[in-house]
């Protein structure tokens, strides 16, 4: 079958080649995935001799003044009829079963200037995006690492189709001519016979305005050929110098610089040495040269590093690594060099170390540090203690609790990272809200009102031999852990119902909190599964959940 | 002529005597500078305490009187509303991950001031602690072992002074089997400034008639101090600040009152 949207070209000429590469646009990547992975029945209506499986129409929708228009359709929705920039509702009525998803053209271009970048990486230096839906490899002197043109564009079309992208690829000696064949007639075109290749193509393919395309059919010219036989100076005249500058990229006699992304370098600072160095002395000395130096990259950059890897290359080629995390992005060298001097006897140097490198393996932006002199005392930095912290013993090891919005004791709190910030001030009520008239700050989640004890078991554990009386007296005694406790005193029930919009079996269950005190004077808290009342509430069996002090 | 003498000689031993005590005072330093200090803002244990307060650059030892789990959530709870009352935010360091942050919240603990970090064995929870103190940046540092011996209560000392963080080691009872004590965590030697011995009492009592239980009571026992006399005491539980307080048939009836109202209203809430 035929792919659906292709992708470029490129031509000929000795000095030059510009394959054009296309991928599918990256709706279609997408979409392309999704049929592959996605669920799939039998589609209701078959064109074209399909028979069997086949994948569910699926397309893409984008939000264009009041009307939801199709941005991208896949092959099996367009099968059925439904092509991009048609009404979703009027694509709907058409195929009731249609899979409708939202676009996303952000994550569109910025799929695509990945794809820019491994391919800058992987096929040709020089690499840039054209439009939403292609790519620009001009791979002037590095066809042949590939085994020539036409294995190149195999392999290309190969790697993408793996990748999920459906791709049309064609060469020629010009940008312009390239993206012309990628998308009208595919071709490894040879060199020198671009423009002969584009001849017969529509006008369009010379990324001509609309309007410009509209009047040349008028005037009876479809073809870049029927163009390119006509009087310049007349066209000129009539349609400005953009056509001609076109029609002249297109050909060749006009130069069309690309605009190549350029794949980020990782910030790495090295140190190679003519004689080992196997001490820790030595090694000390050394990185503290190298961190300044690290620093200064990163502050040229307008970078701090989230983690720092630190390399030391043995002779014996066993490489002794050391990985740094940074609990909040920065440059500070003193930092860093603290805590990567402390690990230095980790590093086993062997026979010797030739080379020490400081890799920057996360960074995130960091923009210049404000100073700022107050008279006042500032809240110190946690930063430096987190880091070594989390260093020492992990970062799943450091926390905070922050309270989460539930009566159930156990679900009241969660662990969030040391240093998040905390969460942002709600929102001003409305002048005329009525929740103003209370003027009393809320509660805290964890008011004393409600007493917790310090510490709590990890789960609750069944006591024995209790006797209570129904429906919601304290206990006089209970056995736990193999001792008999008489009750003297004691406060509740604090009743918790279930969080039936979390698990369905909770729909009915409740948990009755006491707070009791024994004849020696120790406290704890326990509850009763059920209201002791209705028998779907629970069994009214009887658990401690912790001790007061 | 001896007596016309001896006004000035007098005198230059007075200053030979002032200038011996100042040097005095530098070499000797403990008592006679001026250290931070954190009273509990009780008459009867802040002048029980030599330097007037807990030294805010010491270590200090809490250990509950036995392992039952109330006496150590008493334990718990008073380690807490010594650092709710400390000045910056806390570093606790914990082996096992049963703290509840409501229940310390409600000494006066706010989750915000409060990092956890969970240490493998004793050694590191004791260098976790270490590092702590010497970041400067910290209220309080606490710590909970089942063993630390005298060189390593040492080095928290050490890292303790100069600063303004006050360190707390909970010190946990061990396993009958692995115990050196002899069921008392205290005996070991340490370097900490103050021990103290932490138990449970029986709530007070309400007003005859009144079910439930009443504010929770401490016996609160300084085991021992640097510099002065132990001492014991039963006093009230903290409160949602960190505060301790004298039951009020010792301090001042007419506090009865208002603390009885509060008793109330938290029962009937």
């Amino acid at each position: 079958m035929r792919n659906t949207r292709g992708v470029p070209s490129s031509p000929p000429s000795h000095p030059r080649r510009h394959p054009g590469l296309v991928p599918g646009s990256t709706a279609q990547k997408y979409l392309s995935r999704e049929l592959k992975s996605g669920p799939r029945h039998k589609a209701g209506v078959t064109e074209g001799g399909i028979s069997g499986e086949a994948p569910a129409p699926l397309v893409t929708t984008l939000q264009q003044g009041n009307k939801l228009v199709i941005a991208a359709a896949s092959p099996a929705a367009r099968a059925l009829g439904i092509i991009p920039g048609m009404a979703a509702t009027q694509a709907r009525a058409l195929v009731p079963e249609l899979d409708i998803r939202p676009a996303d053209p952000e994550g569109d271009r910025a799929a695509l200037r990945d794809l820019a970048l491994r391919a800058a990486r992987r096929w040709c230096p020089l690499v840039a995006i054209s439009g939403e839906d292609g790519l620009f490899l001009d791979i002037t002197g590095t066809a042949h690492l590939f085994g020539g043109e036409a294995r190149m564009a195999r392999g290309i079309v190969r790697l993408l189709a793996r990748a999920g992208f459906t791709a049309r690829l064609a060469v020629a000696d010009t940008p312009g001519a390239a993206w012309a064949l990628a998308r009208y007639a595919p071709q490894l075109c040879a060199p020198a016979a671009h423009f002969d290749a584009i001849a017969p193509l529509p006008t369009a393919a010379l990324r001509l305005e609309p309007r410009a395309i509209d009047l040349l059919k008028r005037l009876g010219v479809d073809t870049v050929g029927q163009l390119a036989a006509l009087p310049r100076a007349p066209l000129a005249r009539r349609f400005g110098g953009r056509l001609i500058a076109r029609l002249d990229q297109a050909s060749g006699r006009l130069p069309e610089p690309l605009d190549p992304v350029i794949p980020p370098e990782a910030i790495a600072v090295i140190q190679r040495f003519a004689e080992p160095i196997a001490t820790a002395d030595a090694i000390d000395h050394w990185l503290k040269e190298l961190m300044p130096r690290l620093v200064t990259a990163l502050a040229q950059a307008g970078l701090g590093a989230r983690a720092i890897e630190l390399v030391a290359d043995r002779i014996d080629g066993v490489p002794q690594r050391l990985r740094i995390g940074l609990a909040r992005p920065t440059r500070d060298a003193g930092h860093l060099l603290r805590l990567t001097l402390r690990r230095i006897e980790e590093i086993a140097p062997g026979y010797g170390i030739d080379a020490l490198t400081l890799h920057v393996r996360r960074a995130d932006p960091l923009g210049a540090e404000p100073f700022t002199e107050t008279l006042e005392a500032r809240a110190p930095d946690l930063a430096p203690l987190i880091d070594t912290l989390a260093n020492r013993i992990g970062e799943a090891a450091v926390w905070r609790m922050a309270p989460l919005e539930s009566d159930v004791p156990e679900r009241a709190l969660h662990a969030v990272p040391a240093l998040d910030p905390p969460p942002a001030a709600e929102r001003d009520l409305k002048a005329s809200d009525v929740r103003r008239l209370d003027a009393r700050a809320p509660d805290h989640p964890w008011h004393i009102r409600w007493p917790r004890p310090p510490r709590l078991l990890r789960r609750p554990e069944l006591l024995d031999h209790v006797i209570a009386e129904l429906p919601d007296q304290p206990p006089r005694r209970f056995t736990w852990r193999g001792e008999t406790h008489r009750i003297v005193r004691a406060d509740g029930p604090e009743r918790i119902g279930g969080e039936w919009w979390k698990r369905s079996s909770e729909r009915h269950s409740v948990r009755d909190y006491f707070q009791v005190e024994n004849e020696a004077g120790q406290r704890f808290w326990l509850f009763r599964r059920g209201d002791g009342e209705r028998s779907e509430t629970g069994d009214l069996s009887w658990f401690i959940h912790g001790s007061f002090g | 002529m001896s007596s016309a003498a001896l006004p000035s000689a007098t005198l230059a031993h007075a200053a030979i005597v002032a200038e011996l005590r100042e040097s005095l005072k530098k070499v000797a330093g403990d008592g006679l500078r001026r250290r931070p200090v954190l009273p509990f803002g009780i008459g009867a244990i802040d002048g029980a305490l030599a330097p007037g307060g807990l030294r805010l650059d010491s270590l200090h030892e809490i250990a509950a009187a036995s392992p039952s789990p109330s006496d150590d959530a008493a334990a718990t709870l008073f380690m807490a509303g010594i650092a709710a009352r400390a000045w910056g935010p806390v570093l606790w360091v914990v082996r096992r991950r049963d703290l509840f942050a409501p229940g310390l919240y409600q000494a006066g603990l706010a989750p915000e001031r409060l990092i956890y970090a969970e240490a493998a064995d004793d050694a590191e929870l004791l260098a976790l602690m270490e590092e702590g103190l010497r970041h400067r940046g910290l209220g309080a540092v606490v710590g909970e072992v089942k063993r630390a011996a005298m060189p390593n209560t040492r080095r928290l000392q050490l890292a303790a002074e100069g600063g303004k963080t006050v360190a707390l080691l909970l010190k946990r009872h061990a396993r009958a089997a692995s115990d050196k004590g002899g069921g008392n965590p205290l005996a070991v030697p340490s370097a900490a400034v103050t021990r103290w011995r932490i138990a449970s009492a029986p709530s007070a009592a309400l007003p005859i008639g009144v079910a439930g239980v009443g504010r929770a009571m401490w016996r609160v026992e300084l085991v021992r101090q640097r510099g002065g006399e132990s001492a014991e005491w039963t006093m009230e539980a903290c409160d949602e600040t960190g505060r301790l307080a004298l039951p009020a048939r010792l301090a001042d009836r007419t506090d009865r009152t208002a603390d009885g109202a509060g008793r109330a209203y938290r029962r009937a809430a």
